[in-house]
């Protein structure tokens, strides 16, 4: 580089100053940035929508984020989930299925396990290693102010789900171990973690994060049409509400109005909401427990999924008993019916098929088939109680 | 020390600034260690139509499943005894290789101990499988993977020329399809070596079912969209099926008893001609209604379900030995009992269970009829409905036909098999 013309040194700079951004912002704000299908950038910050800033989580602007009431089971691990719509952009309420969002859309899922040793560490000497992780539903400590802490928490992965104009694409990133950024991987990745679970207990397992065709596994939630669907932005999952805003805690729905996210939505919601799961639930234990099932299978087990083929459905919509798997016995369940006879067996949980493919942590006989390598025992428990408080009889 | 132009010191100093080190920004695909498995998952991953995805000679260790969603895709390698995927160490999911994609095809190639199913193709047209092999290589196991070969919900279906071992449910499994061909191929030691399952016209023809718990089995289900009826099982060779049964309790093939060559289970219209059938121990051919085959006769079935078999036509099949040593102490017992201690069940068992809709004083009607033409082949009605009190070997009711099945034709074109 000899000499630069004047105009030439403010293109570098201009190039230069893109790049700075495209790395660590140092502004305090941080703004979305879409890309096309065939554009999707190497690195998560990229795209602006979460970003590490100092020891917090930074979400970019408009980037709203949202829970569920009753979450998909991910090995114990914690899950922000965000929204982000191009400025003027709405989503269609339904009552029943996934809002219809508008191309640009941009949802994002972090998944991320509590740390052990707070304060232990900091953005200046990241740890060499993955710390010890914790099984907690608690998320209180996961926060600091309305930003993920990352002095509490550990990163894993960041998924995104984008809506181009050929539909949604699903993308994965993997948080390097310095917890500064996400690296693309479309391929997916097996890491051993070790975890302590509520009992004290700490084991090693398998977190698997998901190839971009596993992504489909789940989001084909039609399985016939191939096409990838957001699961959780739907009425039944979204309304409760939201703790952690920058204003503090919110209905989720009316936050989503609010910021123009969501237009046609009755004054009145007449959806009855997912339960809660947990203990701290103060629904009753068959809608919890249907609730559960709803998230956590009727993704593929719903009749246009791909376990119609199975002709058990456990959608929230569905009220056959027999189709819910009451005294139903297994088609190709092979060793996954671990010698059972029905998928439920009236008040015999653990003489269901549903509880043993809940339990196995055995690739060949669990459910659901991807994303987990240990079993939940707390919504192992929700299952059981509810099955053995129900009547009749299958012989 | 040489002093930088401005921007290109801007430019450095930025970088330098950049949290993202280099390890760290490696792109995806880039990394010089990239391994086997992962070289081929990205191939299935960016597949598009009309890809040939070439696997060279050798044995690929997958640690997971591997998944192909694009329609128009053919998977081949260099012969399903040199180009080897081995499941064995499998940490994730539920197949070998599971493929949700029409107009495909995979050939030359072994899928081993996949801890689920092995080649499982979820909804899809024009299939077609040739010279696969999959197998579990411990040999009959109850811990094995459920299916070899396993098409479901399916349209125009050419499996061939393929081996399946040691699957702890069926070898090869047809399940709610349509238009199928399942030809030339060998099923050896799985609980059933080919079952064909509420699919809707097959041809099951030129195929090998030998030490299997049940040689090949056309059965229906309850509580799935689609019944199936329109089978045709011709010139195979069903031989010794006796392995004692391994699957797990609750599958509708753990009730298969251990001898059983041909079963059809509360499947209709079903042809069984021109095959050479030896040696099944319990019976060379079983006839049954759902009550019968796998559970209790008091099980309740779904509403809309027929557990009847009807429209069964047997002839011109070569039958020799079976049915002198049955699986399970009460058939054992109606052989003594009937047949004397060094006697044989006939070549065709039929649990006699029968929709009494569909007969005239309680006989099948001629067109729901079970039909033997098969020389001086014999059949048993154990008439398992009133605790054998009837059983009957007369022939009479038997001796009858029934219109015989198309052939199928399937989609697209077919080579010479």
């Amino acid at each position: 580089m000899k000499h630069l013309s004047g105009k030439t040194a403010i293109a570098v700079l201009l190039i230069g100053l893109c790049l700075v951004a495209a790395c660590i912002p140092k502004k305090a704000s941080q703004t979305v940035q879409p890309f096309s299908t065939d554009s999707s950038p190497l690195l998560l910050s990229q795209w602006g929508v979460v970003q590490r800033h100092a020891n917090k989580l930074r979400l970019g602007e408009a980037v709203l984020p949202f829970d569920l009431n009753t979450p998909l089971f991910t090995d114990y691990a914690h899950k922000l989930r965000t929204v982000w719509m191009p400025e003027g952009r709405s989503a269609q309420y339904s009552p029943g299925e996934t809002f219809e969002f508008p191309r640009g859309t941009i949802l994002s899922k972090t998944f991320y396990y509590p740390r052990m040793a707070p304060g232990a560490q900091n953005s200046e000497t990241p740890s060499p290693s993955t710390p010890l992780l914790l099984a907690t539903d608690n998320y209180a400590n996961d926060f600091s102010g309305h930003e993920l802490n990352l002095a509490q928490v550990y990163l894993v992965e960041t998924r995104l789900l984008v809506l181009q104009k050929d539909g949604w694409q699903a993308l994965a990133y993997i948080w390097n171990e310095s917890q500064s950024d996400a690296n693309l991987e479309i391929a997916g990745d097996i890491k051993t973690l070790e975890l302590q679970f509520a009992d004290g207990k700490v084991s090693n397992f398998h977190y698997v994060i998901p190839t971009r065709n596993e992504c489909a596994s789940c989001h084909a939630s039609d399985h016939t049409s191939g096409e990838l669907l957001p699961i959780g932005p739907k009425t039944r999952h979204l309304d409760k509400k939201y703790a952690h805003y920058k204003a503090g805690a919110a209905d989720q729905l009316s936050s989503w109005q609010s910021m123009s996210y969501l237009k046609g939505a009755p004054t009145q919601i007449t959806t009855r909401a997912n339960a809660l799961w947990n203990a701290s639930s103060r629904d009753n234990l068959a809608h919890r427990a249907r609730s559960y099932l709803d998230i956590n299978c009727a993704h593929c087990h719903n009749p246009q999924g791909s376990a119609d083929t199975s002709g058990l459905f456990l959608h929230m919509a569905e009220s056959t008993p027999r189709r819910l798997g009451t005294c139903k016995p297994p088609v190709a369940a092979g060793r996954g019916s671990g010698n059972h006879e029905f998928a439920i067996v009236p008040g015999k949980a653990k003489e269901s098929i549903l509880t043993f493919r809940m339990q196995t942590v055995d690739p060949g006989e669990m459910m659901p088939e991807l994303g987990r390598s240990t079993y939940h025992s707390e919504g192992l428990e929700l299952i059981s109680d509810w099955i053995n408080t129900l009547e009749g009889d299958c012989v | 020390m040489r002093i930088l132009p401005f921007p290109a010191l801007l430019l450095l100093i930025m970088f330098q600034g950049c949290d993202a080190t280099p390890e760290d920004s490696k792109p995806p695909g880039q990394t010089p260690e990239i391994n086997q498995e992962k070289q081929l998952r990205l191939k299935l991953l960016n597949a598009k139509p009309g890809d040939v995805i070439e696997i060279a000679t050798g044995t690929i260790a997958m640690t997971r499943s591997l998944i192909l969603n694009e329609s128009g895709v053919t998977i081949r390698g260099a012969g399903m005894d040199k180009t080897i995927l081995s499941f064995k160490s499998q940490i994730a999911g539920a197949e070998g290789l599971l493929v949700n994609a029409s107009d495909f095809t995979i050939e030359d190639i072994a899928i081993e101990d996949a801890r689920g199913d092995a080649l499982k193709i979820n909804e899809g047209k024009n299939i077609i499988v040739r010279r696969v092999r999959t197998e579990w290589t411990n040999g009959p196991d109850t811990n094995n993977g459920a299916y070899g070969i396993y098409p479901v919900q399916t349209e125009n279906t050419l499996i061939e020329d393929s081996i399946a071992i040691a699957a702890s449910d069926a070898g090869i499994y047809v399940g709610q399809s349509r238009n199928v061909v399942v030809r030339n191929n060998r099923a050896e030691f799985n609980v059933a070596g080919i079952e064909i399952e509420n699919t809707i016209s097959a041809d099951v023809y030129g195929n090998t079912a030998i030490n299997n718990t049940g040689g090949i089995l056309v059965f229906n289900m309850p509580d799935l969209p689609q019944p199936g009826y329109a089978t045709r099982v011709y010139n195979n060779t069903i031989n010794h099926n006796n392995t004692e049964n391994f699957g797990a309790r609750g599958t509708a093939v753990a009730g298969v008893p251990a001898g059983s060559g041909i079963v059809v289970n509360s499947n209709d219209q079903v042809e069984i001609f021109d095959n050479d059938i030896k040696d099944n121990q319990t019976a060379n051919i079983i006839i049954s209604s759902y009550f019968s085959v796998g559970e209790p006769i008091s099980r309740k079935t779904a509403d809309a379900f027929d557990p009847y078999p009807e429209a069964i036509f047997i002839y011109d099949n070569r039958f020799s030995g079976g049915g002198n040593k049955p699986d399970g102490a009460e058939l054992e017992a109606l052989r003594v009992a009937v047949f004397g201690d060094t006697g044989a069940f006939p070549n065709v068992l039929w649990d006699g269970i029968i929709n009494s809709e569909k007969a005239e004083n309680g006989i099948l009607k001629p067109e729901f009829a079970i039909c033997l033409g098969n020389g001086d082949a014999g059949i048993v009605n154990l008439d398992n409905g009133n605790e054998n009190k009837n059983l009957s070997t007369d022939i009479k009711n038997h001796s009858c036909t029934l219109e015989k099945l198309p052939p199928i034709e399937l989609g697209f074109s077919l080579s010479a098999g």
